[in-house]
């Protein structure tokens, strides 16, 4: 990999984490902290939705945020010929 | 059968099995004992890392805490959980990739110095301590009550059982041991939970009876009735400011934490730590988002069947009197009323209620069979037995391998370190157990200090250590001595030396936040008023960047 590479591929890395962390603070200091006063007053079937935030959503929310976050990085490695099936595959060829 | 010969029948067949898996494990090499040969498959290390990561506070305490507080335990839901995206985006890949032992490993390499690896190594000792401390008090309480032996002997049964796993398989044994325990233990949580839903609301999701009924409701209306707050009503107990700094402190101490960052080595690629982060933290969803629905049946439960009963009515349950026994569970019928009443004023509170108690009573509370409620002691105990065995291998290997093989004598051969290191952990354990016997406080009090001193220790230098080439190593060891300084001396004026919360209120338990803010200032700003770190530290971050392990 040259340096052009290198520099756009950890780009694309920072990028993707930090959308991510955006979406973490979000669910988790924004909605079930900050905010969560005016969001009780919503409902979420049987509980305050800013409520259910803090106990339920946001933590389904982080399991999910860790796996996009793999599957993408799988992707990228992918394009940048950096996971090691390809590696091998390229030495192959 | 009765409950004891069942709890005695579970917590037997449960040590025999993590034995056994101790003695199919065992070792010899210093490369499968601090770090599993780096063989271990994403799924099961996420496995593993739940049960390491679930210690005696998430098991027995944590239900019970948010029981108690309602809204504002969601502090220990979410910052437990949050921190595993911040571990999962910000350091597992790249410490993966680095790959060495242990964490002061990392810092003392990433930042060219011995002291910075030793400032390490007594931080990582710290927290450690600190943390077996409350596990080993979790092991004293569960065999107390379940096996109805004294606390002392019960803690030196846990001592014999997880340092014969380690002390033989070191980081390999405790692996695969820690994927049984997590079983065990989820089993154990969720037997119960599914029934508490069932009784009280028709549904046997916990997480759906949670949202999809009326209890939330019911709650929130008996709490109001007798006086409380309403349960989902937030900041009753802590201020705003104070739940966010907290659920800030505890989700980057759980980054921070050595031996949960230490499981991200033993896996067998840099994809294989980012899959097993996500692994981790779904088999710890899983019971994290079952707690918060178990806290709130509980609390509408024990209400419901204690609150204005006579005291001869209450005495008849038997979990009730058997709770009274342990003295967690207390009665005092103060207005001579015959009823026994709860209410939020001290002075005419007549039922007092340990939180501890909450998930090791449900199952007779909901009337469950003797052997649930031995598999519940069963759980707890693989909780806090996993949880401290994973502590005792940093401890021993930040001593054999960090101080010993990398400071004092790096021409040890591997049988030398790998002796030093089972001598390391028969050393960490009669500690341990020193805690034990001598408890120093509440479970989850005394684990959230650990949280606030990983976070204020290592998160900023690892993380500065990945994404800003330009910190040096004067500026990480003066960053985690002033965040380490300043956060110890918050936590012990206030808890013990009678200081007030001078930092507006800030509890002891979210001043980490605090301490990691003045760690990062201080990194960046000494390190860009010293040199740059030298060119061959700049491509060793280069390098940790790519996903490419070199075989």
């Amino acid at each position: 990999m040259d340096e052009d590479q290198r520099r756009s591929y950890w780009r694309a890395n920072t990028a993707l984490i930090r959308n991510l962390l955006i979406v973490w603070a979000l669910v988790s200091l924004v909605f079930s902290i900050l905010l969560v006063q005016p969001l009780n007053a919503i409902r979420f079937f049987g509980v305050p939705f800013g409520f259910w935030m803090a106990q339920q959503g946001s933590i389904l929310v982080f399991v999910a945020l860790i796996f996009i976050y793999a599957f993408q990085m799988d992707k990228l490695d992918r394009k940048y010929n950096l996971s090691k099936q390809d590696n091998k595959y390229n030495i192959k060829k | 059968m009765s409950v004891e010969i069942w709890t005695i029948v579970l917590v037997g067949l449960s040590f025999l099995a993590y034995i056994y898996i101790g003695w199919q494990s065992r070792v010899e090499n210093s490369k499968d004992f601090f770090i599993a040969g780096q063989g271990i498959p994403s799924i099961a290390n996420g496995a593993a890392t739940a049960a390491d990561w679930m210690s005696a506070a998430s098991f027995i305490s944590m239900a019970g805490l948010i029981s108690f507080l309602g809204y504002d335990g969601s502090i220990y839901l979410m910052g437990w959980t949050g921190g595993y995206v911040l571990l999962a985006l910000l350091l597992a890949p790249y410490l993966r990739k680095f790959g060495k032992y242990t964490v002061p490993d990392f810092v003392g390499d990433r930042y060219y110095s011995n002291i910075a690896r030793l400032v390490a190594v007594v931080a990582a000792i710290f927290v450690s301590l600190t943390y077996v401390a409350g596990q080993m008090r979790g092991v004293g309480i569960v065999f107390s009550r379940f096996l109805q032996v004294d606390i002392n002997t019960g803690v030196i049964i846990g001592m014999v059982i997880v340092g014969f796993f380690s002390v033989l398989g070191g980081m390999k044994g405790i692996t695969w041991t820690q994927v049984a325990q997590y079983c065990v233990l989820i089993f154990a949580y969720l037997i119960p939970a599914i029934a508490i839903a069932w009784f009280l609301t028709g549904n046997p999701v916990p997480q759906l009876a949670f949202t999809f009924s009326d209890i939330g409701e019911k709650l929130n209306q008996i709490q109001v009735d007798l006086g409380f707050k309403p349960y989902t009503e937030p900041f009753v107990n802590k201020s705003m400011l104070d739940v966010l700094f907290t659920t800030i402190a505890l989700m980057v101490g759980t980054a921070g934490l050595p031996h949960i960052i230490v499981r991200f080595y033993t896996v067998k690629s840099v994809r294989a730590a980012r899959f097993s982060a996500g692994w981790a933290l779904l088999f710890i969803a899983i019971l994290y988002t079952t707690a918060p629905a178990l806290s709130m049946f509980a609390r509408y439960n024990l209400i419901d069947s204690l609150h204005n009963h006579t005291v001869a009515e209450v005495q008849q349950l038997d979990w009730a009197a058997k709770w009274e026994k342990t003295k967690l569970l207390a009665f005092d019928d103060i207005n001579k009323d015959g009823r026994l009443q709860l209410t939020p004023n001290k002075d005419t509170n007549e039922i007092k209620i340990d939180p501890d108690i909450i998930v090791l009573s449900t199952p007779e509370v909901a009337n469950l069979p003797p052997w649930v409620i031995g598999l519940v002691a069963a759980g707890g105990l693989a909780a806090a037995l996993s949880t401290a065995s994973g502590l005792l291998l940093v401890i021993s290997s930040s001593i054999a391998h960090d101080i010993y093989y990398r400071i004092i004598d790096s021409s040890a051969s591997e049988q030398k370190r790998v002796f030093v290191g089972r001598i390391m952990v028969g050393f960490s354990l009669v500690l341990a157990g020193y805690f034990g016997v001598n408890p120093p406080g509440f479970v989850s009090q005394v684990v959230a200090f650990a949280f606030g001193l990983a976070a204020a220790s290592f998160f900023p230098v690892i993380f500065l250590g990945i994404f800003d080439k330009r910190t040096n190593s004067e500026g990480a060891i003066a960053g985690m001595l002033t965040g380490l300084i300043f956060t110890i001396i918050y936590i012990i004026g206030v808890k013990f030396g009678g200081m007030q919360p001078w930092f507006f209120g800030v509890s002891p338990e979210g001043i980490g936040t605090l301490g990691m803010l003045i760690n990062f200032a201080v990194t960046l700003v000494v390190s860009r008023l010293t040199p740059p770190p030298p060119a061959e530290i700049q491509a060793l971050v280069e390098d940790l960047r790519s996903p490419i392990i070199e075989e």
